[in-house]
């Protein structure tokens, strides 16, 4: 896990937002982020590039909880940013937190 | 308290049960293993190299013991089990200790068969079997100079090889006249005796054994007629049995092998069987390709999963001697009601038997030239009717499909191990080699995904199951009907007569339905699913836009640099200056990085931001430009040339033919993406014999083709028929695009489509069936109701906004 606790809780948007077994984009200043909606709800965010060529993980096919990346078919953890065996290599995560239907990032 | 599970025999077959059981299944069983080896379980197939002193014995254990540890198995090794007691459900080791069972797992194996001749106990005698036999041969190899190997088949002829590797003379005696005669026929088997010959072998043939002499060690073989053979050594390689005799004294019910039934179960219910002890529907088998599938099998009944079946293997062999290309697979004798197709060039070392019943292929045996191997396995277990392909069979595959990306290297034997086998991923055949031996890799799947090798656009994966095959030999595992992914046991063909049969209407009632092991499947079944639901119930099934790969989702391609490229619909190539302006337009208001000509006679529009695609879709729409579908598993591009309008030999109006033939195909989602051309006379202009549907127009109609492709595997088209008017062009056309929709696999192109169902088959249909094609149209025109709407439209207009917008912005 790489949350870090002096990063603050930032509002982005709400769960209806992004459908199910989808992604939306978050962009800040020095980083794009993908958000993640699982099938079962569950919210994850990572830094949107695949760890093998930076492919935009937002739009991958999303299955369980993780993520086909779009460019080569790397498959990603949604939970830690981790390749799936044999691929070796991890993308940032974001921590997310839940207020009701608001998702929170911790950036 | 968890069920206990105990396996007798701590081999690659049992082993590979645990294995299998535990992706099912992790948490069931207490599991307890016996092995009669003081050794974890290694790779028997990789002995051979051990023995030719390539390997060490350290990097052919598959599982080390921290492996069990890891899972929490108990291993007893070099404890071999002596009783079974069914009625107190336990098994008594040698020394004494026991261990309680709810279901057992036999997996004892087979013993080397030792011929019965006098003296077959001196020392120095032994047979070829485990690592402990290994290491008796690489000890006499350093003592001893002459060794005679008793056995002339696969195993006989790896061990001999090995010897002479470890510098000693070997002579190989064997009964028959013909080598390997359970693999070969005569004249392959004579070809391998005399490449053997030049490594330095002996051979005695039609030599029968009478005894083994010596006082202490074995000093020489003297054969039935009299003659003598000096020997410090002696390996015995005749054959192997099934170990029966522990689940014979338990009372099981055993022939040659235990007895077992489909789900590998033996006559008492808690006791399941597998590998080599294995007796099943007649057959005892001895290489590992059926046991891993039996191991499949084994594992998703012990899960208590009930639906896997075993129905027997059909197996394939090759030999592991370098420098030898070998296979040969089935029935390769044939009989009364067969028939040969055969070539043969004794100077060049090539040898190619087919043997044919009914139009399929029953057997084959190849010598020299191999690549092809996995092809014709593939043909015979499929069953697939070769009369279409009889003249260009024995060329190969790649007779009719000329393919790019490997160099044209047909035999892996013979590239060195820096020789760049995959040249999509720089994967070089040593990194192969490497990754099958260190990681114990044993088909094509895992090698593609540990070393990528074959993971791109394909062409090299006969290559790669050549090299499988060779490090492997007799035992790789060739692909099966293969499941459509790992989420499922179902292949592609199942999965779809099951959405038609049962009316599924959606993924989930798939899912349901056939029991897949993931929740929502994975990015290989979900776009497939999606497109059988959407061909089936076309208006009636939901297109699951999440289940679509990111073009199709946002309708334009996606680049290296995660931006995408549009392409707007030019029917049949033939542009307009106000169409040319408004892509001119387009370009410099939406600051596209390049605009470059596709090989379909289209303009490409590069490096545009996903952000900016809806304003550039509305740009364009709104001038009469539609989506071009250049990003879709569907309908691409109809390339004409200028046809009679222009040209001095133009025999028919090809252009405008072209744009109907586009016109009413557009926007069709396919298998995978689909081409077509019309040329407008023979010189052919348009390329059309390189298309999924091609029309070449001749004086006196048009001729047309199918099934032809310019990618990775160039093949030209068959032709299909001639016709005399545009309508029936027309109507054969949609007629061939509904039976591809129907009835290819996802992502089959036409050409292997073609190739695998048959021209005669697409003939009877489409040509000959006039009922049949009428109503084969008249369901791409339905569809055609449902999927022809333009997206970029709908898009342009605000649909699916939240495809191309970011969610919030930071920071600003």
């Amino acid at each position: 896990m790489s949350a870090v606790m002096t990063e603050k809780w930032v509002e982005v948007g709400r769960l209806s937002e992004i459908p199910r077994l989808g992604s939306r984009v978050v962009q800040t200043k020095d980083d794009e982020i993908a958000v993640f909606r699982a099938a079962d709800d569950t919210v994850f965010a990572l830094s949107n590039r695949c760890p093998h060529k930076q492919g935009p993980l937002s739009e991958g096919i999303l299955h369980g909880h993780r993520v086909t990346c779009p460019l080569h078919n790397w498959v990603i953890e949604l939970e830690n940013g981790e390749a799936v065996a044999p691929d070796v290599g991890c993308t940032r995560n974001y921590p997310v937190r839940m207020e009701g239907e608001q998702i929170l990032l911790g950036i | 308290m968890k069920e206990r599970l105990v396996l007798i025999g701590n081999g690659m077959a049992g082993v590979r049960t645990l294995e299998e059981l535990l992706k099912l299944e992790p948490n069931k069983y207490d599991i307890t293993v016996f092995g009669s080896e003081p050794h974890p379980n290694y790779n028997r197939i990789l002995l051979s190299p051990v023995l030719a002193g390539e390997k060490k014995f350290e990097e052919i254990v598959l599982n080390k013991r921290e492996w069990y540890d890891k899972n929490s198995i108990t291993l007893h090794a070099g404890s071999p089990v002596v009783e079974i007691n069914r009625v107190k459900r336990k098994v008594i080791t040698a020394d004494g200790s026991e261990a309680e069972y709810d279901r057992l797992l036999l997996a004892t194996g087979s013993s080397p068969f030792i011929i019965p001749v006098p003296g077959a106990d001196l020392e120095g005698v032994i047979s070829f079997r485990d690592i402990h036999d290994v290491e008796q041969m690489l000890a006499a190899s350093k003592q001893y100079k002459n060794a005679v190997v008793i056995g002339g088949g696969l195993l006989g002829l790896e061990a001999a090889n090995g010897l002479i590797k470890q510098g000693m003379e070997v002579s190989v005696v064997h009964l028959m006249d013909t080598l390997m005669e359970r693999q070969l026929d005569a004249a392959a088997g004579a070809m391998l005796k005399r490449s053997l010959e030049e490594n330095g072998m002996h051979f005695l043939m039609g030599a029968q054994t009478d005894a083994i002499l010596g006082d202490k060690r074995v000093e020489s073989v003297r054969f039935a007629d009299g003659s003598i053979v000096k020997a410090d050594l002696v390996v015995m390689a005749v054959g192997i049995r099934p170990n029966i005799e522990l689940a014979k004294k338990a009372g099981l019910y055993c022939e040659r092998g235990v007895v077992v039934n489909d789900t590998m179960q033996t006559y008492d219910p808690r006791i399941y069987a597998l590998g080599e002890c294995v007796q099943h529907r007649e057959t005892c088998y001895g290489l590992v390709a059926p046991l891993f599938e039996q191991a499949k099998v084994c594992a998703n009944h012990l899960a208590e999963l009930g639906y896997g079946r075993y129905e027997g293997s059909v197996t394939s062999t090759k030999l592991k001697v370098t420098g030898i290309d070998l296979f040969s697979a089935g029935d390769f004798h044939g009989d009364d009601t067969t028939e040969e197709i055969v070539f043969q060039d004794l100077a060049g070392g090539t040898y190619k038997k087919l043997v044919i019943k009914d139009n399929r292929i029953s057997g084959a045996v190849l010598y020299g030239n191999t690549v092809d191997g996995a092809w014709y396995f593939q043909l015979m277990r499929e069953g697939t009717n070769i009369s279409d392909m009889r003249e260009s069979l024995l060329f190969g595959q790649s007779a009719h499909l000329g393919s790019s990306g490997h160099g044209g290297e047909t035999q892996a034997s013979a590239m060195s191990d820096a020789a760049q086998v995959c040249d999509c991923n720089g994967v070089c055949k040593g990194d192969i080699v490497k990754a099958i031996t260190s990681e114990g890799l044993f088909t094509v799947d895992e090698v593609k995904s540990h070393t990528k090798a074959g993971a791109s656009c394909g062409s090299c994966v006969g290559l790669v199951e050549q090299i499988l095959a060779n490090t492997l030999g007799g035992d790789y595992s060739a692909p099966e009907a293969k499941p459509l992914c790992a989420c499922t046991e179902f292949t592609h063909d199942q999965v779809r007569s099951t959405i038609r049969e049962y009316e599924l209407m959606d993924k989930q009632a798939v899912f349901d339905k056939m029991d897949w092991r993931t929740p929502d499947g994975c990015h290989v079944c979900r776009p497939a699913i999606n497109y059988y639901l959407i061909s089936a119930w076309p208006g009636k099934a939901k297109d699951d836009a999440q289940s679509r790969f990111i073009n199709e989702r946002v309708h334009g391609n996606i680049q290296k640099d995660g931006t995408f490229s549009v392409i707007p619909r030019i029917l049949g190539g033939r542009t307009t200056p106000h169409e040319l302006r408004t892509i001119a337009e387009a370009a410099e208001k939406f600051n596209v990085g390049e605009v470059h000509f596709t090989g379909g006679q289209r303009i490409n529009m590069l490096g545009v931001k996903k952000e900016d695609l809806p304003a550039m879709w509305e740009f364009l729409t709104d001038r009469g430009m539609v989506s071009g579908h250049a990003y879709g598993k569907a309908l691409r591009t109809v390339k004409t040339c200028v046809g009679s309008t222009w040209c001095r030999f133009g025999t028919q109006d090809s252009t405008s033919l072209g744009m109907q033939l586009e016109e009413a195909t557009w926007a069709s989602w396919m298998p995978h993406k689909f081409k077509m051309a019309v040329s407008g006379c023979p010189r052919n202009c348009a390329e059309a014999t390189i298309k999924d549907f091609g029309v070449v127009c001749v004086d006196s109609g048009y001729e047309l083709h199918i099934g032809g492709n310019g990618g990775v595997k160039v093949r030209a088209t068959d032709v299909l028929c001639r016709v005399n008017t545009e309508q029936e062009v027309m109507e054969y056309c949609t007629a061939f695009i509904q039976l591809y929709r129907e009835e290819a696999r996802y992502l089959e192109r036409t050409a292997p489509w073609v190739e695998r169902i048959g021209l005669s088959y697409i003939k009877k249909r489409v040509v000959e069936d006039a009922v049949g094609r009428k109503e084969l149209r008249r369901r791409f025109v339905d569809s055609q109701d449902v999927a022809q709407h333009d997206p970029w439209t709908a898009r342009a207009k605000g649909a699916e906004a939240h495809e191309f917008t970011p969610m919030k912005k930071l920071g600003e």
